[in-house]
């Protein structure tokens, strides 16, 4: 199945290849789109590929004058590289997801520098004014969301414990968020250790708490992946009587697995994948209809629970 | 002499020391439920490290192993699904875990071939399959996960969940590939060979020794040791992502030499490997027992371990 739809965007590619190097066949394109995202590494990243293939076919085909290169990258500097491969290819627009912050903000601004119009997803740059669109999750909401959750879960106190994610900027402000919730409601936490967003991390981490604290009402795995692991150590130690288990982010097996009405995890944060879709759209309308935009889009991070899990089900996305 | 057998002694001491220091911060820290957890989970490091231990000894390198794990696991995961129809869950449980083998022999023969036949140094060759099993793995997974089916799981939740005589699974064949290793090692003459070309191969082969044969069956020791810790490895949490196996290769060599196995070969020893994986395992466990260091100091500390291990035994390697 993966195989196919990858072998059907390989062609894709190559045909597209091919005919722009042919002189004006069938239409005349107005306008080049670069895009420079993470590589498919993790879950959420894995997520975030899928969304823009689907999101450039779709407008491809809506708009047939449109033309969009996508790169990928697996660490900064090679990102660094894409965006520079882009700009040497005359693009007119630049949609950025940045690894990071601060190495990217000098070859963005570059790009601006040239004229070509930038939007930047998820993360912003170091500088203010780089970016004309920006489009974005809410971290602190997400921790908000987390907090307010357990608040809903254990009016009266509880004991709950973290597992952070990989040491990174958008990890401390979930946490922070998250905390500063929690103060007054009578929620403890026990411990907060990195997980890294990582099953396998998780699993050890968990299966540590569950030694350590006899007694744990609450567990926050800051991320799906990680909540999958962390399950599997409590189911293994026979804990889940009266235990819940929240992720984050939205990965499909956990939203099917809230759908289905499991008494462990029964909700889940949305932190989209799908940012993507709107930054690529409007920064595409801007070229297809002549819809001069700019400013900031803040994405909700709602939560999901068995009543509205349909609306973020998306069967066919790796994660 | 005492000096000698104390440094000859080192990876143990340290183990004792962790120990006496875990038991002294933790209430919990000797419960069999604790030791079992670490050591069921050290079990798929400590299988891949054996095999490492007869690489390492014959002056060679494994810098693939993490990948190749992620590779053979998201393969036979792949095939298990597959075959679920026609040969029913047992079946198909034990084609995958027989077919896991085959796999990670083939690709350790494959890294064994290139280098000794292809005459590349095993630095290189293993840097470079580390690179295309991992991203070979990511392109199949598109970036999110691989999952068992879940007919299958609970047929294969015994490997790494099930125990025999309150000894867990994953313990018994870490153990008994732990004595194999040993006596073959000690007493056989595949160890002596190995021990032989480690410590100067132009000898070796005026000894009559055949050396390209015994190196490439290192390597594929290695790979069947990969192909061994997977099956315990899959239903575990029953998914391979792209990031499994994330950097097994180096904790996989430093239990090694933790171990007082030389890196520069001519000496190896597999009880020191196991001695090794647990003092890594135990460290890990022992920080999250506790709230002792910041979970930001966790890598100073378990790097602090490794090199005052292999102080302690800083004299026990002949050169």
């Amino acid at each position: 199945m993966e195989l196919t739809r990858r072998l059907i965007l390989a062609a894709g590619a190559a045909g597209l290849a091919l005919s722009t190097t042919l002189p004006a066949t069938a239409q005349e394109k107005t306008a080049k789109i670069g895009i420079a995202i993470p590589a498919a590494t993790h879950g959420w990243t894995g997520g975030l590929n899928f969304h823009t293939e689907r999101t450039i076919k779709a407008m491809e085909a809506a708009f047939p004058q449109l033309e969009f290169v996508l790169t990928t990258a697996g660490d900064v500097q090679t990102q660094v590289n894409n965006v520079e491969d882009l700009i040497a290819q005359q693009i007119d627009a630049l949609v950025i997801l940045p690894m990071e912050s601060d190495p990217l903000t000098e070859p963005v601004k570059a790009a601006k520098d040239r004229g070509i119009f930038i939007t930047a997803v998820d993360r912003g740059l170091s500088e203010d004014g780089v970016e004309d669109l920006y489009v974005g999750g809410n971290n602190p909401q997400y921790g908000v969301v987390a907090a307010e959750y357990f608040k809903g879960k254990f009016p009266a106190g509880g004991k709950v414990v973290v597992m952070r994610g990989i040491p990174t900027a958008i990890d401390n402000i979930r946490i922070d968020a998250f905390q500063e919730t929690l103060e007054g409601s009578g929620i403890e936490i026990l411990d907060m250790q990195y997980a890294n967003w990582n099953p396998d991390k998780a699993f050890e981490l968990m299966q540590d708490y569950l030694t350590r604290f006899p007694e744990i009402d609450g567990v926050w795995a800051g991320d799906d992946d990680a909540a999958l692991g962390a399950r599997a150590a409590i189911e293994q130690a026979g804990r889940q009587e009266g235990m819940v288990l929240l992720g984050g982010s939205g990965m499909n097996r956990v939203i099917k697995m809230i759908m289905d009405g499991d008494t462990l995890i029964d909700a889940d944060i949305f932190y989209p994948p799908t940012l993507i879709a709107p930054a690529i759209e409007v920064t595409a309308m801007r070229y297809a209809t002549q819809s001069p935009i700019r400013g900031r889009y803040v994405l909700d991070s709602p939560l999901i629970t068995k009543e509205n899990a349909e609306e973020f089900y998306f069967p066919d996305s790796p994660y | 002499m005492i000096r000698n057998s104390l440094s000859r002694m080192g990876p143990l001491l340290a183990l004792i020391l962790l120990f006496l220091a875990g038991s002294l911060l933790s209430p919990t820290f000797l419960t069999s439920e604790n030791l079992l957890n670490v050591v069921t989970r050290s079990s798929v490091i400590g299988i891949i490290s054996v095999g490492a231990t007869f690489v390492i000894t014959a002056r060679g390198l494994d810098l693939s192993v993490g990948a190749m794990a992620a590779l053979v696991a998201g393969l036979s995961i792949l095939c298990m699904n597959a075959m679920l129809p026609t040969l029913g869950a047992m079946g198909a449980l034990f084609a995958g875990l027989a077919l896991a083998l085959v796999f990670g022999g083939a690709a350790g023969m494959a890294n064994g071939a290139l280098v000794v036949w292809g005459r590349i140094d095993a630095f290189i060759v293993t840097l470079g399959t580390m690179g295309i099993m991992r991203s070979l793995i990511t392109w199949m997974s598109d970036g999110g996960s691989i999952s068992l089916d879940f007919a299958l799981r609970g047929v294969g939740r015994p490997l790494y969940y099930g125990t025999v005589l309150g000894v867990p699974v994953p313990v018994l064949i870490f153990a008994a590939l732990a004595i194999l290793g040993e006596i073959a090692m000690t007493r056989l003459r595949f160890g002596r060979h190995v021990i032989a070309i480690g410590s100067n191969a132009e000898v070796a082969r005026h000894s009559a020794i055949r050396v390209a044969r015994v190196r490439i069956a290192t390597y594929a020791f290695q790979g069947l040791c990969v192909g061994l810790a997977t099956l315990i490895y899959i239903p575990r949490l029953g998914a391979v992502t792209p990031s499994t196996g994330m950097l097994w290769e180096l904790e996989a060599i430093a239990a090694v030499i933790i171990g007082g196995t030389a890196l520069a070969g001519g000496y190896g020893r597999v009880w020191g490997t196991v001695a090794g994986v647990l003092i890594l395992g135990l460290v890990a466990n022992i920080l999250n027992l506790t709230s002792f260091v910041s979970p930001h100091l966790n890598g100073a500390f378990q790097g602090a371990i490794i090199v005052i291990a292999v102080f302690l035994q800083r004299r026990s390697t002949p050169f």
